[in-house]
């Protein structure tokens, strides 16, 4: 049995450690509710632009020349993962799930013969996978959500770095591994194609199904300053859109999943400094017992 | 005019307006472009500039955007900036900020990319202290 002072120093430790988990519990809490406030609101812009792709996709789709970034360029042996996980631990198995989720592809991928390459964001997923598999990686970016959040620019400079990557033909298909945030407790790994392309199917069936007025609208466009142009612009804008949209999507999902881990953290403390509440208390009035037995026997003698 | 035109401005960061105009006049890449109802279905790029929302035959709102895209269909104007403010909160320090930094990253800049961005930039920062000026 522990002594009645090991048994309070215990409890003193368990007791900060809760206080700590439930402040850090508050703190993503309410960077959660902002997350999701930064995510709702880049919704249109996404919702848009998915929409101007989807009816210019449909019109040049198939034509010989069609742009690489929309339909690849023809090969498939290079992959390229994009890798979004958190800068800061402590969430659970918001990381560990990625990790897992990529490590399995890789292998996969592997096995097929292809070559794979790797750009992580965020440094706990790249401590991980660079141990393991730190060849494949050609690009690393931290602290993508700062104090401020997740902004459009660090979006848009990855998205620019993987344009890049794709103009030299460093890969042939990109594609973005990231938690989509479904609620506070659940998060979905989702593999999402970047390169080439990959329409929602919500914009296709949209196109058919629109009031006729729609459906007669998407076919005559007229473009300046031509369809190529357009295109030309608006593929890469769409990149850095899609990536945006990841890094919101991770983020509020980081903050969901610490909230939840947290949560756990301290009800377990809580649980913890109960028994060892009752242990002590315990200890304690067996103590007093023994003593007073002690005093009893000792008068007795006399 | 009893009909108007529905216009939507947005960003990746917000939906910044969304309103009814008699008429909205749109910065395209080949020249300005006046949005009226019926106006023929139309995807244009946009160069960094001012859109002019037109409203009981006056200039009802103006807002400076960097760049993007219009879609416009027959009783809707669509405009996806890359960067939006309105020219109310726009002001010649902003814009000189704006400029000292664009020249400041076209200094640094390496690499293709990055010399494309910078360059991008530059015009932005253009557009915005000659916007500020007809001001």
């Amino acid at each position: 049995m522990a002594s009645l002072k090991e048994l309070r120093n215990r409890i003193n430790s368990v007791k900060s450690t809760q206080k700590i988990t439930s402040a850090m519990k508050m703190v993503a809490a309410s960077k959660l509710r902002r997350a999701q406030e930064a995510a709702e609101e880049a919704r249109p812009y996404a919702e848009r632009m998915e929409r101007m792709v989807g009816a210019l996709a449909a019109t040049v789709l198939g034509a010989p020349g069609a742009p690489p970034l929309l339909v690849g360029n023809g090969r498939d042996q290079t992959h390229l993962i994009v890798v979004v996980t958190s800068d800061r631990g402590l969430c659970g198995g918001f990381n560990g799930n990625i990790v897992r989720d990529v490590r399995k592809q890789v292998r996969d991928l592997r096995e097929a013969g292809k070559t794979v390459k790797m750009i992580t964001i965020g440094r706990k997923g790249h401590e991980v996978l660079k141990r393991e598999m730190g060849d494949f990686i050609v690009e690393t970016y931290d602290s993508v959500a700062g104090q401020k959040g997740v902004t459009y620019e660090e979006a848009r400079d990855i998205g620019g770095r993987i344009r890049e990557l794709f103009d030299h033909e460093a890969f042939d298909v990109c594609t973005v591994v990231y938690n989509r945030f479904k609620s506070a407790m659940t998060q979905v790994v989702t593999h999402q194609q970047l390169i080439p392309f990959a329409l929602p199917d919500t914009v296709e069936t949209g196109v058919g199904t629109g009031a006729g007025r729609a459906g007669a609208a998407q076919a005559v466009y007229e473009y300046e300053p031509s369809q190529d142009g357009i295109l030309a612009e608006l593929l890469p804008q769409n990149l850095s859109v899609q990536v945006y949209r990841a890094l919101l999507e991770s983020y509020a999902s980081e903050q969901g999943a610490r909230m939840t881990a947290m949560d756990n953290a301290t009800r377990n403390a809580g649980e913890m400094i109960d028994d060892l509440t009752l242990t002590y208390n315990r200890q304690r009035q067996a103590n007093i017992t023994k003593e007073l037995n002690e005093i009893i026997s000792g008068a007795e003698a006399v | 005019m009893a009909q108007k035109v529905e216009l939507e401005l947005v960003t990746p960061k917000a939906l910044l307006r969304s309103l009814e105009a008699d008429m909205v006049v749109v910065p395209g890449g080949e020249g300005d472009i006046g949005v009226l109802r019926h106006h023929a279905p139309m995807l244009s790029t946009l160069r960094p500039g001012v859109v002019d929302i037109h409203d009981n035959n006056e200039v009802s709102d103006r807002v400076f955007v960097a760049g993007g895209f219009a879609e416009v269909t027959e009783d809707r104007c669509t405009i996806l900036a890359e960067e939006a403010v309105p020219m109310a909160e726009l002001s010649q320090a902003r814009a000189e900020q704006e400029m000292d930094a664009a020249r400041k990253a076209a200094q640094e800049a390496e690499g293709d990319y990055a010399m494309r961005k910078a360059e991008q930039r530059m015009a932005v920062a253009e557009a915005m202290q000659a916007a500020v000026q007809e001001k």
